[in-house]
């Protein structure tokens, strides 16, 4: 589904991103997790299409298409989905208008129709119950005065109305206490499937209590140092970020 | 940055869709002002001696006036003497029903998106249209529907042959010649304009409307409209304006006069969409206009909602007297300006009468190289006790070259009162736009969004049959201005 090659990206001549290779597959889950610094959410914003990023050297298919010929309202039109660490406030703009034309343009992109008014509310009663979110939110300004739950909920409530083939989840458990967490994951779980994939961004392991991945990968210095199956997560737990600096120390200086 | 600034340019950038121009003959008055012009204007509509009169007072008290210098806008000297001050289109015969109006003017409206055709009333809800174009006024519609309720709407000429004693009392006493230049000179030269009386306990059944139109080139459109509202009485008024794109300026000044009496309602709402010059400033509208309204008797109510997104240059302040105990004054107003617009528009509220309440909620979002000012006054007189006023100025701000300013204005007499202001600026920042991306959203569509919320208080005023027209607009004034 997603295969980046040798990515080099920066911002402002500056390189963060230094040579990424990483194939993901319809199904399975993918964890990215490193220290802080080490351009985790760089990655999600680059796969985004976020401006302020220059990609320097490299490649990213996706579903067969050069990502980075797309813009950034292409990509999500075909089917890639990012859940913000911080979701943005829009004053006076409804959730329910934003995901509302949000669906619409998809749709005429992909040469649909636009939902009307009915179909549209089923789908959003459908989705709502799944992601366990009150209409009541729906109904006020776009994450305006929303709590630090509530924000990452209306994220995936958006992801389960929008239907994604690949979803990035940037640090979505950063600032939410384990109850929220809980709510969060069990909603990507149940929008999981053989079609789909999720990319976890994060830097600690408690998210992974809920959301099993099929691969973890640690991200250093712009690089993947190591990949491994989901016990590396509890081993990164255990031991901390330290020991990854430590073996990749000299690497990173060269 | 400077891409985002690009893509805000680009948004801000269209095309103005009312430009086209009517080739119709004209009748006109020659260029230029003295008395004589005056005397014409007055003829041609076959005026009363008195009418004649009150304009000739109003010319000679200008005469002796300077043009005011205090709004925040700036543009070279207005020559008086390069103006037509009257033209009419030419009609083949005169009116004697809807269906004897020029095809070639029926079309322009069409084209316009005003239907002069009753029978195109969708569903019940209609809306009464007096089509003004340059200094007269074409047609009005539903005029005998509303006539068996005792509502007269008519244009403000025929008001001065048929209802003179109503004119005689309420014209001027809101807005007098003397109160500024621009009501001095339009008091000289009004050339037309709409009338509407609602008797007692009466509520409209529709909405009424004003279009305005301007045609002619080298003219100035200098339109009067009186609204009455007798006790207990309820009236929803819109008014809509477009011009075509011309390399030179034109002048619009325009008084408006809105009189509530005991217990009566006036909602009045304005979609201006004057031509607004191109991206370089060269033409436009300047439009100079005062608005005023009275709640005259207690527990009156005068709205005003206003959606400015055209002229090259703003200059408005609808405003309300309080002078009823437990009266109502509301201000809403969304301004929009764009490339080198200049606005400089707000409200007054003079609170007279005890236990009175006013609300201003003024929005304001500036594009491209454009300045944007709010200007308001809440005065509470040393007599109105318990006043209570609410003021609300937020500014958007597109790019980094445009500018917002609030200028409020405090007078408190009376100690019970209450007033309170608050005032925000924000930017369309490049993280919402990158927001709206990732759902699919395109940077247009984004920017009308964000618009739209920003000024959905607003909007939400305006009466339904408007209210999405005036949101496209909104889209459409700012088009190509983000990134």
């Amino acid at each position: 589904m997603l295969s980046i090659r040798n990515l080099h990206a920066g911002i402002e001549g500056k390189e963060i991103l230094n040579g990424i290779n990483l194939e993901i597959k319809a199904g399975e889950v993918h964890a990215i997790m490193g220290p802080n610094g080490s351009g985790k959410s760089t990655l999600a914003s680059v796969l985004a299409g976020r401006q302020v990023y220059e990609v320097s050297r490299g490649s990213i298919d996706f579903l067969g298409k050069d990502l980075l010929e797309l813009s950034a309202e292409d990509r999500a039109r075909e089917g890639l989905f990012l859940a913000f660490q911080y979701p943005v406030e829009i004053p006076g703009l409804t959730t329910t208008n934003f995901i509302k034309t949000a669906v619409n343009e998809t749709r005429k992109y992909r040469g649909e129709d636009p939902l009307d008014a009915v179909a549209f509310l089923k789908l959003m009663r459908e989705k709502m119950a799944l992601v366990n979110i009150d209409q009541s939110l729906l109904s006020r300004s776009l994450n305006e005065g929303f709590s630090g739950g509530e924000k990452k909920r209306n994220e995936i409530f958006q992801m389960a109305m929008l239907q994604p083939k690949l979803a990035i989840l940037d640090e979505t458990d950063s600032g939410l206490d384990i109850d929220a967490i809980r709510v969060v994951a069990s909603g990507v779980n149940k929008l999981r499937n053989k079609e789909n994939a999720v990319l976890l961004v994060t830097h600690y392991q408690r998210l992974l209590d809920y959301i099993t991945p099929d691969f973890v990968h640690v991200l250093y210095n712009g690089r993947i140092v190591r990949s491994g199956p989901k016990e590396l997560a509890l081993e990164l737990e255990e031991r901390g970020y330290d020991f990854i600096k430590h073996e990749n120390g000299l690497a990173a200086e060269v | 940055m400077n891409e985002m600034q690009s893509t805000i340019e680009k948004t801000v950038l269209s095309d103005y869709k009312y430009g086209f121009i009517t080739a119709i003959e004209a009748d006109e008055a020659p260029m230029g002002l003295n008395e004589n012009t005056v005397r014409f204007i007055s003829a041609k509509k076959n005026e009363p001696e008195w009418m004649l009169e009150w304009r000739l007072k109003a010319y000679r008290h200008w005469l002796g006036m300077v043009e005011p210098k205090w709004p925040n806008v700036s543009y070279p000297p207005i020559n008086y003497q390069d103006i037509i001050y009257y033209s009419a289109p030419k009609q083949k015969i005169s009116l004697g029903s809807l269906d004897e109006i020029d095809p070639e003017l029926r079309k322009t409206f069409d084209k316009l998106g005003i239907s002069l055709d009753e029978q195109k009333r969708l569903s019940g809800v209609g809306v009464a249209v007096d089509a003004v174009i340059d200094s007269v006024s074409i047609a009005t519609t539903f005029k005998d529907q509303l006539a068996t309720l005792g509502i007269i709407f008519c244009s403000m000429s025929e008001a001065i042959q048929k209802h003179p004693e109503l004119v005689k009392k309420w014209l001027g006493s809101v807005v007098p010649a003397t109160d500024n230049y621009f009501s001095a000179l339009n008091s000289a030269v009004f050339s037309d304009g709409s009338f509407c009386y609602i008797p007692k306990g009466v509520r409209s059944p529709m909405e009424l409307s004003t279009y305005f139109r301007i045609n002619a080139e080298n003219t100035g459109q200098f339109e009067r409209t009186l609204i009455v509202a007798e006790e207990g009485s309820y009236v929803s008024y819109l008014e809509g304006c477009t011009a075509p794109m011309r390399d030179e300026n034109q002048l619009h000044a325009a008084v408006v006069e809105l009189v509530a009496l005991d217990k009566a309602e006036i909602k009045y709402s304005t979609v201006q969409n004057w031509y607004p010059g191109d991206k370089d400033g060269k033409g436009g509208i300047y439009n100079f206009v005062t608005k005023r309204g009275i709640c005259l008797g207690d527990y009156a109510k005068i709205s005003w909602t206003q959606v400015e997104t055209g002229s090259a240059i703003t200059w408005k302040y609808p405003s309300v007297i309080l002078k009823g105990d437990h009266s109502v004054g509301e201000f809403y107003s969304v301004a929009v300006t764009n490339h080198h617009q200049q606005a400089d528009t707000g409200t007054k509220m003079m609170h007279v009468g005890k236990n009175t309440k006013s609300r201003i909620v003024s929005k304001g979002i500036s594009a491209g190289v454009s300045n944007n000012s709010y200007r308001g006054l809440v005065h509470v007189n040393r007599k109105a006790i318990n006043a209570r006023n609410y003021s609300q100025c937020d500014s958007l701000l597109l790019g980094d070259r445009c500018g917002a300013h609030t200028f409020p204005y405090i007078e408190v007499k009376n100690n019970s009162a209450i007033v309170e202001h608050e005032a925000t600026t924000s930017k369309i920042g490049e993280d919402q736009i990158f927001y709206c991306n990732q759902r699919g959203i395109d940077a247009e569509t984004a920017v009308a969004l964000i618009i739209n919320g920003f000024a959905r208080e607003v909007m939400n005023q305006l009466p339904m049959e408007f209210a999405v027209e005036a949101r496209k607009l909104l889209a459409i004034s700012l088009e190509g201005s983000v990134g």
